[in-house]
């Protein structure tokens, strides 16, 4: 391997790409040819850094430098005054605290708020290696896992390993996972798969998408692994449609993975043979639901199917099957190199290890971070999250996506796991976390997330297909200012009929979003009904009604 | 067997592993309602009416979906249940047309019972109909999308019991619909017609094309000489439609209800029954000696027909050249029969009582008017004649027994059987035998071919041949026969029909048939056939003379010209 | 009783749309035929060739897969990224989800629908842009985020949407 005075990393995760990302790319590689650098520093694409509001993202090492919002007009300076005079760029620098004026101070990327708090076992990569490169993954260690697992280990001490280590499901349910692979391990038949669940449609959540564009081997090396414990030779990987970018570097990494021998048969010598195949998704949120997802993978329509039987008994075409979530299969090969133990130091009791979290809405650093689990939303927000943006006040937050739940600022300090935010009425979810300021309408933003649930209800059961309609419908009447007390009878009903009584958890949680911010904010509903006035000014027919009412034109 | 006890509502039960809540429940006296689920079909579990309360469950479960476990204690009538179940209902109707007044199943309709049976007063979301466009492209069947209420059990059975698909869901949410491809109609798609659908559904959404008032105006005609001809299968169900258990057998009161009606001679289609034995059996035994297309299979179930046409169109030359008994009966009614009676068949109005919706197709077919005429000219499923006697005030119950009209009005227990799956297949083989060996016939039962098991095998050995048959019954199983038959399975002679039990089973018999109650009216068919003092076709006194008088002998010229038909290959998709 | 209106039917292709070779399908079908779950990867590669799914070419799907064609169409008509209807040049996937409501995608939505003259599902007279409403396209980092046939543009507002429309004019 050749030696290189720095590395210049640019983000070409999805979010990154939408802007100049590519742009930036090319100037800086011709910028460095033209100065001959070229054999001193090497200029890398890597996958999401996380802070992709400040995109595109360009990381010098070995000072680990960010700077934020490169244009490609920028690198000419870059290059000459940091990369030959080793003098910063100011401007460009990025800034914990929104520019007050002052100047400001240059902090190494390990010193900065934003990843003080983080702890990367799913994102150990990101950001950091060429995604594109098996050769960077395996020479940050990757693949030993798979190494140690195929020589030392037996599958039902693989099993027990991810048993012991807690390690729960990330795709929102978190089930153990230990416990799933045992169930499918011990299920009769000499079939089996092994589904990787990359179908992310939650509203506000995309970092299996960044865990995909940044580092698709550890994903793949979760699946052999997974695949290795519950004696399944045959995995597909179930992704979105939209996720173009995720999508081709997968399939490169697959290819990459076959090439080098850690796919296909024999893996290692170990008489183990596993490979791997992508199926694309087609539009529809639903098919995130584990059993939806095996019937659009045997292509059907995807609708859930009744549990029981479950997918570990009866899953794809029928054979026992595993589904796990991209970042739940990211964090097995670190949990097989390190042990049950360490994974165990970090979250809490019970649930161990770390989450990532996907930042929306009214926060300064939108993005993606990773932080050991029971983190408190207030250390997440105004923390890592540099607070609200503006400096306005918090007034609620969603966690968990537009299934989860919303609190507000009195649970602040609820720390965040699986078992912890569903006693308060809310869910972790996907990890996604919207949050919002005080210029917002609860009504408003209720409203938005009752016609998510319309529009991607299955329709296969009638409390939610029917139900999320009405939802929908109830909400429409009271942002319109058309609605009475009876209207919110009717939608507790509903709530309680739908969460009880649906096929799913999408009709199961689709009241959800409306019983938690109804709970929390029931004086912001009942301006809107009782006294047909929308306090934000958000919802616009009743905004004009109260101008209409003070002009004294109504009637 | 391995039980499991559970409770509910705090009765205790024992059920075999494996059972349903549902079941256990039934088991227990508790009567849970249901919608979406059908007692033959696979469980579905997406209407959700049918939600109880499993302890230590995070939500409710579907108590035709949830398997029992010991201990399990399950509550069926809490607050929340009742609750639940309404608002569920609530929902469905707050979207449904609410036609219940003028509605064809009015009175036999699930939803409407179940409103009632959950006491539902009001409904607390606002009216919102589905206005969609009803289908009435087919002679047979009239598709009211906006009556569905999305339970798929016509799916199911188009699916997985008739193996045809015309149906499925499409859209997503509250914008589904189960509908053909493209939303095109029926009659553009592969539907056989066979009505099987109407049985599934709960609802209002597929009934038969009500043909009734076309039967009134020619009974009111003074010029038209209206004759009735009545399906082997409809005295084993008519009592049915009239409030009858199932399984009444009810030959004479039908003949003499018919005559209240108004019609001037009420015949028999089992005369024509026989008649097609005659030639179908005859012409079996000609492919047997002349080396013809084999396996001969039979061709009266005008539902299979059309099957084969789109699917099978390659198997069209093992099908009988024979018309239906019901076609044979019109072009025989408009020839012979005029010619007897001196009556001019332009005034001849041929109806037909019929266990079939694909029935009402089979008589429009161009080819049906060999005649001269057009054979038959409407076609009355069981339920629309049931109705034109509740209209005429007809004390069913109360009316003495009567004797069809003669000449085609005499028939055998061979005939009779047709009405049940593997009938056919047992008439002939009492004629083929008589006929081939020359002697009589030992035992006239071949109950292998009975009942049913899906599909059913024979080896009968005719004077040293042995003939291999096979029927089936139900499309779903007509398409395995058929895939046998490509793949090599050597028969001489199969017997399909299109409904699941045969015509007793039909898409225009009385709702609700179940399998259960097909069970019952097969017995009924059975009993018919032992009550007949001829069981032989070819033994049929009436059959002998029109063959002396008129057709001259099986597969002859005349037979050939108004007995016998051909085929037309479909669209496979 | 309602007024009764015809489902949202597929008519007879537009003309002016390319030529599709039937055989073009047949052959998709091939490649895919025996492999379990063949339906979901020939529905995107027909649409992909097509520009949608019309009844011609989901006949030869269902017969070359052995499915009915109610089957095929149930499906195909399930998720948001097939179309049975022609559609315009470039479909504009707009999110409506609420991480890109509330950083202001209502603006966004009325911009593009002022400028197009059209409303979701609705395309432009020039057969340009079809306008769709679509749930979160994962971008929401740069909310509020558009999806231009395959690209995808992040913190749009209504003057930079209608600088990205350019592009594509
Ligand atoms: C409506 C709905 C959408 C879901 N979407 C996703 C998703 O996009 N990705 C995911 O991994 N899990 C999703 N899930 C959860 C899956 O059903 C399943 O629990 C998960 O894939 C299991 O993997 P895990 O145990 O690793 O979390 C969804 C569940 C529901 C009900
Ligand atoms: S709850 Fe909703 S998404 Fe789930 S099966 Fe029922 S209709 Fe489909
Ligand atoms: S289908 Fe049933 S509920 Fe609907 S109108 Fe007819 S009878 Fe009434
Ligand atoms: S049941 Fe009620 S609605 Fe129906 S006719 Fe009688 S009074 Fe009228
Ligand atoms: S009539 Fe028969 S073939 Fe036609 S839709 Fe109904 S069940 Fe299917
Ligand atoms: S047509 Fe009838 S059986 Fe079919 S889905 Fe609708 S209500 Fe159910
Ligand atoms: S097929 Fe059925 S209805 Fe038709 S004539 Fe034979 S028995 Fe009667
Ligand atoms: S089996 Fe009888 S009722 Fe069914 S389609 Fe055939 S003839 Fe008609
Ligand atoms: S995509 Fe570039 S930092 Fe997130
Ligand atoms: S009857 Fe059980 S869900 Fe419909
Ligand atoms: S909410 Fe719009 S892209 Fe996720």
């Amino acid at each position: 391997m050749r030696m290189f005075r720095a590395h210049v990393l640019v983000c070409a995760g999805g979010s990154c790409s939408l802007k100049a990302n590519r742009a930036v790319q090319e100037r800086l590689v011709s910028e460095v040819e033209k100065r001959g650098l070229s054999d001193e520093i090497k200029v890398v694409e890597t996958g999401c850094f996380g802070l992709c509001e400040q995109g595109p993202t360009v990381v010098v090492y070995p000072e680990g430098v960010l700077y934020c919002k490169v244009t490609p007009d920028d690198v000419p300076e870059l290059v000459d005054e940091h990369l030959l005079k080793g003098r910063f760029v100011e401007r460009l620098l990025y800034q914990e605290e929104p520019a007050a004026g002052g100047a400001a101070a240059y902090q190494k990327i390990p010193e900065m708020d934003f990843f003080r708090g983080q702890v990367r076992i799913v994102l150990r990569n990101c950001g950091l290696i060429d995604p594109e490169s098996i050769e960077e993954y395996i020479g940050s260690g990757g693949y030993q896992a798979l190494g140690k697992a195929l020589a030392k280990m037996t599958p039902a001490q693989v099993v027990d390993e991810v048993k012991a280590s807690g390690l729960r499901g990330r795709g929102g349910a978190g089930f153990p996972t230990g416990l799933k692979w045992e169930f499918a391990s011990n299920a009769k038949g000499d079939v089996k798969y092994i589904v990787c669940n990359a179908d992310e449609g939650e509203p506000g959540t995309f970092k299996d998408r960044l865990i995909l564009e940044g580092d698709p081997h550890a994903v793949l090396e979760g699946m052999v692994l997974t695949g290795y414990a519950v004696g399944a030779r045959k995995g597909y990987v179930y992704i979105r449609g939209e996720y173009g970018l995720s999508i081709e570097r997968l399939e490169q990494a697959i290819h990459q993975a076959r090439e080098q021998g850690f796919l296909g048969s024999d893996i290692f010598g170990s008489g183990f043979d596993f490979d791997v195949e992508v199926r694309v998704g087609a539009g529809a949120y639903v098919c995130g639901e584990e059993t939806a997802l095996l019937e659009s993978l045997e292509g059907n329509r995807g609708e859930p199917r009744i549990k029981p039987p479950y997918p570990a008994q009866v899953g794809l075409f029928g054979k026992p099957t595993v589904i796990n979530n991209v970042e739940t299969l990211a964090n097995v090969a670190p949990i097989i190199s390190n042990g049950a133990n360490w994974f165990r130091g970090y979250g809490t009791e019970r649930c161990p290890g770390t989450k990532v979290f996907t930042l929306t809405g009214d926060i300064v650093n939108e993005g993606l971070i990773e932080v050991p689990m029971g983190i408190t939303l207030r250390e997440v927000i105004f923390g890592i999250g540099g607070g609200i943006r503006g400096g306005r006040q918090f007034k609620m937050a969603q966690t968990g996506g537009t299934a989860g739940g919303c609190l507000s600022a009195e649970l602040l300090d609820v720390p965040m796991d699986y078992d912890e935010l569903s006693t308060v009425g809310s869910a972790l979810g996907s990890g996604a976390l919207l949050i919002l300021d005080d210029t917002h309408c609860i009504v408003d933003v209720a409203h938005v997330f009752a016609r998510f649930f319309e529009h991607e209800s299955c329709g296969k059961c009638t409390p939610c297909r029917e139900g999320t309609m009405r939802l929908s419908e109830i909400m429409a009447r009271i942002s319109a200012g058309e609605a009475c007390q009876g209207d919110l009878e009717n939608l507790e009903a509903l709530a309680r009929t739908m969460s009880m009584a649906s096929l799913c958890p999408l009709g199961q949680s689709a009241p959800l979003p409306l019983t938690s911010t109804l709970k929390y904010f029931r004086d912001e509903f009942d301006a809107h009904i009782n006294d047909k006035q929308c306090p934000v000014g958000t919802c616009r027919s009743l905004a004009h009604r109260a101008a209409l009412v003070t002009t004294g034109k109504e009637e | 067997m391995a039980t499991v006890r559970l409770t509910v509502d705090g009765i205790t039960v024992s059920v075999p592993v494996g059972s349903t809540i549902l079941q256990a429940a039934t088991k227990a006296g508790v009567d849970i309602p249901t919608l979406c689920h059908h007692p033959d079909q696979a469980v579905k579990g997406l209407c959700r009416v049918c939600v109880v309360e499993v302890e230590k469950s995070r939500t409710f479960q579907t108590a035709c979906t949830y398997p029992v476990a010991e201990d399990m204690v399950v509550r069926t009538n809490t607050p929340a249940i009742r609750e639940a179940r309404r608002v569920i209902v609530e929902l469905i109707l707050s979207r449904h047309p609410q036609d219940c007044l003028s509605c064809p199943r009015n009175g036999h309709c699930e939803l409407q019972a179940l409103t009632e049976r959950l006491g539902i007063r009001d409904v607390r979301f606002p009216r919102q109909e589905r206005a969609l466009e009803v289908d009435t492209s087919t002679p047979s069947l009239v598709r009211d999308p906006s009556k569905c209420i999305l339970c798929r059990r016509c799916v199911y059975t188009c699916d997985e019991v008739q193996g045809v698909g015309a149906l499925f869901p499409a859209y997503r949410g509250h914008e589904s619909a189960v509908v053909p491809a493209y939303e095109k109609p029926l009659i553009d798609v592969v539907c056989a017609l066979c009505g099987q659908c109407i049985h599934a559904c709960p609802v209002g959404a597929i009934t038969e094309r009500d043909d009734t008032e076309t039967v009134w105006d020619a009974l009111a005609d003074p010029t038209k000489h209206v004759i009735v001809q009545t399906a082997p299968a409809i005295r084993a169900t008519l009592g049915e439609e009239l409030g009858l258990p199932p399984g009444s057998l009810v030959t004479g009161k039908m003949v003499a209800a018919l005559r209240r009606l108004g019609f001037d001679r009420v015949f028999d289609t089992d005369f024509a029954a026989d008649l097609t034995i005659m030639e179908e059996g005859s012409e079996l035994i000609q492919r047997l000696t002349t080396n013809g297309t084999l396996p001969l299979i039979t061709s009266c179930s005008p539902g299979w027909i059309k099957f084969i046409e789109h699917f099978y169109p390659e198997l069209l030359p093992n099908l009988s050249t024979c018309k239906s008994p019901q076609q044979m009966f019109g072009a025989v009614a408009k020839t012979y029969y005029a010619h007897k009676s001196g009556i001019d068949p332009v005034n001849i109005f041929v109806v037909s009582i019929m266990p079939c919706t694909a029935k009402k197709f089979e008589a429009v077919r161009p080819e049906m008017v060999s005649s001269g005429y057009r054979d038959v000219d409407v076609v009355l499923t069981s339920r629309e004649v049931g109705r034109m006697m509740r209209q005429a005030g007809i004390n069913f119950e109360a009316l003495e027994e009567e004797q069809y009209d003669n000449p085609l009005g005499l028939s055998t227990g061979a005939a009779a059987i047709f009405g049940a799956t593997g009938g056919v297949m047992e008439a002939a083989l009492r004629t083929a035998y008589e006929l081939v060996t020359k002697k009589e016939l030992p035992r006239l039962d071949f109950e292998q071919v009975r009942g049913m098991a899906r599909i059913k095998e024979a080896t009968i050995d005719i004077d040293g041949i042995n003939l291999k048959v096979a029927v089936g019954h139900g499309l779903g199983n007509a398409r395995e026969l058929l895939e046998r038959i490509k793949q090599g399975t050597q028969y001489h002679f199969v017997e399909i029909m299109a409904c699941p039990g045969g015509c007793i089973g039909g898409g225009g018999q009385p709702i609700r048939t179940t399998n259960a109650v097909r069970e019952r009216r097969i017995d009924a068919i059975y009993e018919e056939d032992r009550r007949m003092a001829v069981r032989k076709s070819h033994e049929n006194p009436a059959i002998k003379q029109i063959y002396e008088e008129f057709l001259g002998e099986p597969l002859g010229h005349k037979s050939h010209e108004l007995l016998h038909t051909h085929y037309t290959a479909r669209d496979r998709v | 009783m309602g007024k009764r209106v015809r489902m949202p039917g597929n008519g007879a292709p537009s003309e002016g749309l390319k030529r599709v070779d039937p055989e073009a399908i047949d052959t998709i079908v091939a490649a895919h035929a025996g492999h379990e779950g063949a339906l979901l990867p020939v529905l995107r590669e027909v649409q992909e060739v097509v520009g949608y799914l019309p009844e011609w070419a989901l006949k030869r799907v269902a017969l070359g897969l052995g499915l009915s064609l109610s089957r095929v169409y149930g499906v195909a008509t399930f998720y948001s990224l097939f179309t049975t209807k022609p559609k315009g040049q470039y479909v504009i996937r707009v999110c409506e989800s609420a991480p890109c409501h509330v950083q202001g995608a209502q603006e966004v939505i009325n911009a593009l629908m002022r400028e197009l003259g059209v409303g979701f599902g609705e395309t432009t007279p020039d057969g340009r842009f079809t306008l769709e409403a679509v749930s979160c396209l994962g971008t929401c980092g740069v909310a509020p985020a558009v999806m231009i046939g395959d690209r995808v543009y992040g913190n749009l507002t209504p003057e930079t949407v209608l600088t990205v429309l350019e592009e594509y004019s």
